[in-house]
C-alpha cells in the first residue's frame, strides 16, 4: 500500500480525534464530573467526601427547587404547545402560495436571529406597566387599561411564555414549512378531485404527514425550554420575589452565589436526566430508522 | 483558561508600559469590582499612591454590582491554581476563603504598623483569622440609612421618622396625598436591606445578634418576627407598583426627583445624590432608620490577600500597607461615599452624613451595637444568607401571612445549615 494511500486511510481517524477527544473530555467527562460532585458535600470548591442521595433530598426539600419545578412544568408546557400550533398556523397560511412569501418568512423568522436575553430586554419593556403597553395604552386615553402580568407573582411565568414563544414560532414555522413543501402534491391533488373539504385534507392527509416535522419540532423546543436561562435573567431575574424561578436558573445561584456547589450539581444532574429521558428515545427511533450501510 | 489570563496580564503590563511605568519591576494584581464612575475613580487613588511606591498595578475588574460575576472569576483562577495578588471580598466571603485554608498573611506588616489599634473588633473579626491578618479593609459603609426627598417633606409639613410607627404614619400620610412613600428596587438584597432595618428596629440590638448573627430559633420563631414580618406587609404597600426587579439607583433617583419621598438604602446611594447635583444632609436628608439609632450595621470593602512567592511578597505587603495609610483611607473614602475603616482618620473633609455616619459609628463600638448587616454579607456565608433572602422577598412578593413565613424562615435556615 502506497503511502499516500495508507494515509487516506487514517486520514479522517487523524482529523476526528482531537475533537473527538476534546468532546469526550469537555462534555461527557465534565457531565459525569458534575454527576459526581452531586454525591460528595462540595460547598465553594469541590470536595471528595461523599454523602450518597443527601443532596437530593436536600435538593427536592428546598422550596424554591419546587418553584423552579413547577414553573417548569407550566412553561415548558405552555411554549412547546403554543408555539407549535402558532408556528403550524403561520406556516399553512404562508404556504398558501401568497405573494411575497420570502419577505413573510423573514420577517417571521427574524426573531430566532436575537439573542435570548435582547428578546428578553424588549418585552421587560413592553410588559413593564410603566414603560410599556399599559403606559401607552393609557397615554392614548384608555385610562383605565391594566397589563400588569409582569410585576403579579401569579402571572409573571406567562410573560416568560410570551417571550419565549414570541422567538421561537418563527423558527417553528420553518420547519413546518418545510414539512408542508415536501407533502406529495399526487394526494393532494387526488384529494381534491374526490372533492374533500379543505379542513379534512389537514387533518387526514396534510397533518399526519408532517409526523416527522413535529418530532423534530418537539424535541428543539424541548430542549429549548429546559435550558432557557438568559430568557429569565434578561425578563424577570426570576422575580418578583422567586416566581420565574426556572431549574437554570436554580442551579446557577446554588452553584455560584450560594456556595452551594453540590447542591447545584445535584439540579444540573436532574436537568440532565430530564432531558436524556426526552431526546434518547428520539435518538433512538430516528437511529433505527436510518439504514445501517 | 491560563493562557488567556497570561494574555491579559500581558496586556495590561504593555498599557503600563505605554503610560510610562515600565520602570516599577514590581506589580501586584488586584481582582475587584470597583467598575462605575465613583468607584473607579476611588480605584485609581490607590493605583496613583503604588505606582509612587514603585508598584504597577494591573487592573482586574469584573463588572457587576454585588460581586457575583467577580466571586465565579475569582473561584476559576483559584481553582486553576492562579491566584490574583488580592481580592476584594466582602466579610463573610473573607471568612470562607480563610477557611479553606487558601489565603496569605500579614501579620508582620500589621504588627509593624499597629493595625491592631486603629481598627474596630467587629471589622476585625472578618480580617484576622488565627491570630494572623488575612485581608485589609478599605472602608465601612452603614447600610441602616434612611434618605428623604427634604422638599416633599417640608411641603407636607413632615418630620422624619424616628420609629417605624412614625415611620407607618409619616407614608399613610404621603400615600393619602398620592405621593410614592418609598421608592424601591423588588431585588432580594434590597428587600433584605429594609428587613434588616425592621429586624433591629422593632426588635433593637440585643434582638438582631440573636436573631441574625447567632440563629437564635427562639428569637427567629418569637412573636417579634411576627411584628417584623407584619411591618414588612405594611412597607409592600408603600412601594410603587412598578418596583420588581428595579436596581437601587433607580430608586435613589426617584426620591432625587421628588416621584418618591423616601428610600431605604446604605450610604452608597450618596454617590447618586452627588452626581445629581444635590446636596447630601441638605436636600436628601440623611437619617438612621427607623428606630435603628444607636446601632450601626456595617458592610466592609476588604481587599483580602492570597499567597504569593516570595518575589512578589514585598508588593504584596506595599499594597496592603497602602490601603492602611490614613491618607489613602480619607481619600478612597470621600470619592466612594463610605467612611475609613480606621478610627484615627480625621472627618472634616467628609460631608454632613459621612460625618454623622463616623460618629455613630465610635458610639456603636463602645456600646456594642456595631453589628454587620445580614443583606451585605457580614453575618451569615452565603448559604444561608440567601436561604433568608428566599423567604423575605417571597413573603414580600406575596400574601403569605407573617407566622407562616417565620414558619418558613426557620425551616429555610434550617436546611442551608
Amino acid at each position: 500500500m502506497s503511502l499516500s494511500k495508507r494515509l487516506g486511510k487514517i486520514m479522517p481517524a487523524i482529523v476526528l480525534s482531537p475533537s473527538l477527544a476534546v468532546v469526550t473530555l469537555c462534555v461527557y467527562g465534565f457531565m459525569a464530573y458534575t454527576a459526581l460532585l452531586s454525591f460528595t458535600d462540595s460547598k465553594m470548591f469541590a470536595r471528595f467526601d461523599f454523602v450518597g442521595w443527601r443532596q437530593y433530598g436536600r435538593l427536592f426539600e428546598s422550596p424554591r427547587w419546587i418553584i423552579a419545578i413547577e414553573n417548569m412544568a407550566i412553561f415548558g408546557t405552555l411554549y412547546i404547545v403554543c408555539a407549535t400550533c402558532l408556528g403550524l398556523f403561520i406556516a399553512i397560511l404562508i404556504d398558501q402560495r401568497i405573494r411575497f412569501e420570502g419577505v413573510f418568512r423573514a420577517v417571521f423568522l427574524y426573531p430566532m436571529a436575537l439573542s435570548f436575553v435582547v428578546t428578553g430586554v424588549i418585552w421587560q419593556w413592553l410588559l413593564n406597566p410603566g414603560l410599556g403597553l399599559e403606559h401607552m395604552m393609557r397615554e392614548l386615553g384608555w385610562t383605565s387599561f391594566t397589563f400588569q402580568w409582569l410585576i403579579e407573582p401569579n402571572r409573571a411565568i406567562y410573560t416568560i411564555v410570551i417571550a419565549g414563544v414570541w422567538q421561537v414560532t418563527g423558527f417553528v414555522m420553518a420547519l413546518f414549512l418545510a414539512g408542508l413543501r415536501g407533502v406529495d402534491t399526487e394526494i393532494l391533488r387526488a384529494a381534491r378531485i374526490d372533492g374533500a373539504p379543505i379542513h379534512k385534507v389537514y387533518t387526514r392527509i396534510i397533518i399526519p404527514a408532517l409526523r416527522p416535522a413535529f418530532l423534530t419540532v418537539f424535541v428543539i423546543e424541548a430542549h429549548l425550554a429546559i435550558k432557557s436561562y438568559d430568557l429569565v435573567v434578561a425578563l424577570t431575574k426570576g422575580g418578583p420575589g422567586v416566581s420565574t424561578e426556572l431549574p437554570s436558573t436554580f442551579m446557577y445561584s446554588m452553584t455560584f452565589t450560594r456556595n452551594e456547589l453540590a447542591v447545584g450539581a445535584a439540579s444540573a444532574t436532574v436537568m440532565l436526566v430530564t432531558l436524556a429521558s426526552i431526546i434518547i428515545p428520539y435518538l433512538y427511533s430516528e437511529l433505527r430508522h436510518e439504514p445501517t450501510t | 483558561m491560563r493562557l488567556s489570563f497570561k494574555m491579559m496580564a500581558f496586556t495590561a503590563a504593555l498599557s503600563a508600559s505605554v503610560s510610562g511605568h515600565a520602570l516599577a519591576d514590581e506589580s501586584v494584581e488586584v481582582l475587584h469590582w470597583w467598575t462605575s464612575g465613583g468607584e473607579a475613580a476611588a480605584v485609581g487613588v490607590l493605583k496613583d499612591d503604588l505606582q509612587k511606591k514603585g508598584v504597577t498595578w494591573q487592573d482586574m475588574p469584573v463588572a457587576g454590582g454585588g460581586g457575583e460575576a467577580a466571586m465565579t472569576t475569582l473561584k476559576a483562577r483559584v481553582a486553576a491554581g492562579n491566584p490574583p495578588t488580592a481580592a476584594q471580598l466582602l466579610g463573610m466571603a473573607v471568612n470562607e476563603w480563610s477557611e479553606q485554608g487558601l489565603l496569605g498573611d500579614l501579620t508582620e506588616v500589621a504588627q509593624a504598623e499597629g493595625w491592631d489599634k486603629v481598627i474596630p473588633d467587629q471589622i476585625k473579626q472578618f480580617a484576622v483569622h488565627d491570630g494572623k491578618w488575612q485581608a485589609v479593609p478599605v472602608n465601612i459603609h452603614r447600610p441602616n440609612w434612611l434618605w428623604i426627598n427634604a422638599k416633599i417633606f417640608k411641603d407636607n409639613g413632615l418630620e422624619p421618622p424616628k420609629t417605624w410607627d412614625e415611620f407607618n404614619a409619616v407614608a399613610d400620610k404621603l400615600k393619602a396625598k398620592g405621593i410614592t412613600p418609598l421608592a424601591h428596587g423588588g431585588q432580594p438584597w434590597q428587600d433584605d436591606t429594609i428587613f434588616d432595618d425592621v429586624v433591629l428596629g422593632l426588635g433593637g440590638p440585643e434582638f438582631y445578634k440573636k436573631a441574625i448573627i447567632e440563629l437564635d430559633e427562639t428569637a427567629l420563631g418569637s412573636d417579634t418576627m411576627i411584628k417584623v414580618f407584619d411591618q414588612m406587609r405594611k412597607i409592600r404597600g408603600y412601594v410603587d407598583p412598578n418596583f420588581s426587579g428595579r436596581d437601587w439607583n433607580l430608586a435613589t433617583g426617584m426620591v432625587l426627583k421628588g416621584d418618591a419621598a423616601m428610600q431605604l438604602m446604605g450610604d452608597w446611594a450618596k454617590g447618586e445624590i452627588v452626581k445629581a447635583g444635590l446636596k447630601p444632609g441638605v436636600d436628601i436628608l440623611c437619617v438612621t432608620a427607623p428606630g435603628t439609632e444607636g446601632s450601626f450595621l456595617f458592610n466592609t470593602d476588604f481587599l483580602a490577600m492570597f499567597p504569593v512567592g516570595a518575589d512578589k511578597l514585598d508588593a504584596q505587603t506595599k499594597l496592603a500597607s497602602s490601603v492602611m495609610s490614613p491618607a489613602f483611607q480619607e481619600a478612597f473614602n470621600l470619592v466612594k461615599g463610605s467612611i475609613p475603616a480606621r478610627s484615627d482618620v480625621s472627618g472634616d473633609k467628609f460631608d454632613a452624613c459621612a460625618q454623622k455616619s463616623m460618629a455613630d459609628l465610635k458610639a456603636a463600638e463602645k456600646a456594642g451595637t456595631l453589628m454587620g448587616s445580614l443583606a451585605h454579607g457580614h453575618a451569615e456565608p452565603a448559604s444561608i444568607q440567601r436561604a433568608i433572602f428566599d423567604v423575605v422577598t417571597q413573603h414580600f412578593n406575596s400574601d403569605m401571612s407573617s407566622k407562616d413565613a417565620v414558619t418558613a424562615l426557620i425551616s429555610s435556615i434550617n436546611a442551608a445549615k
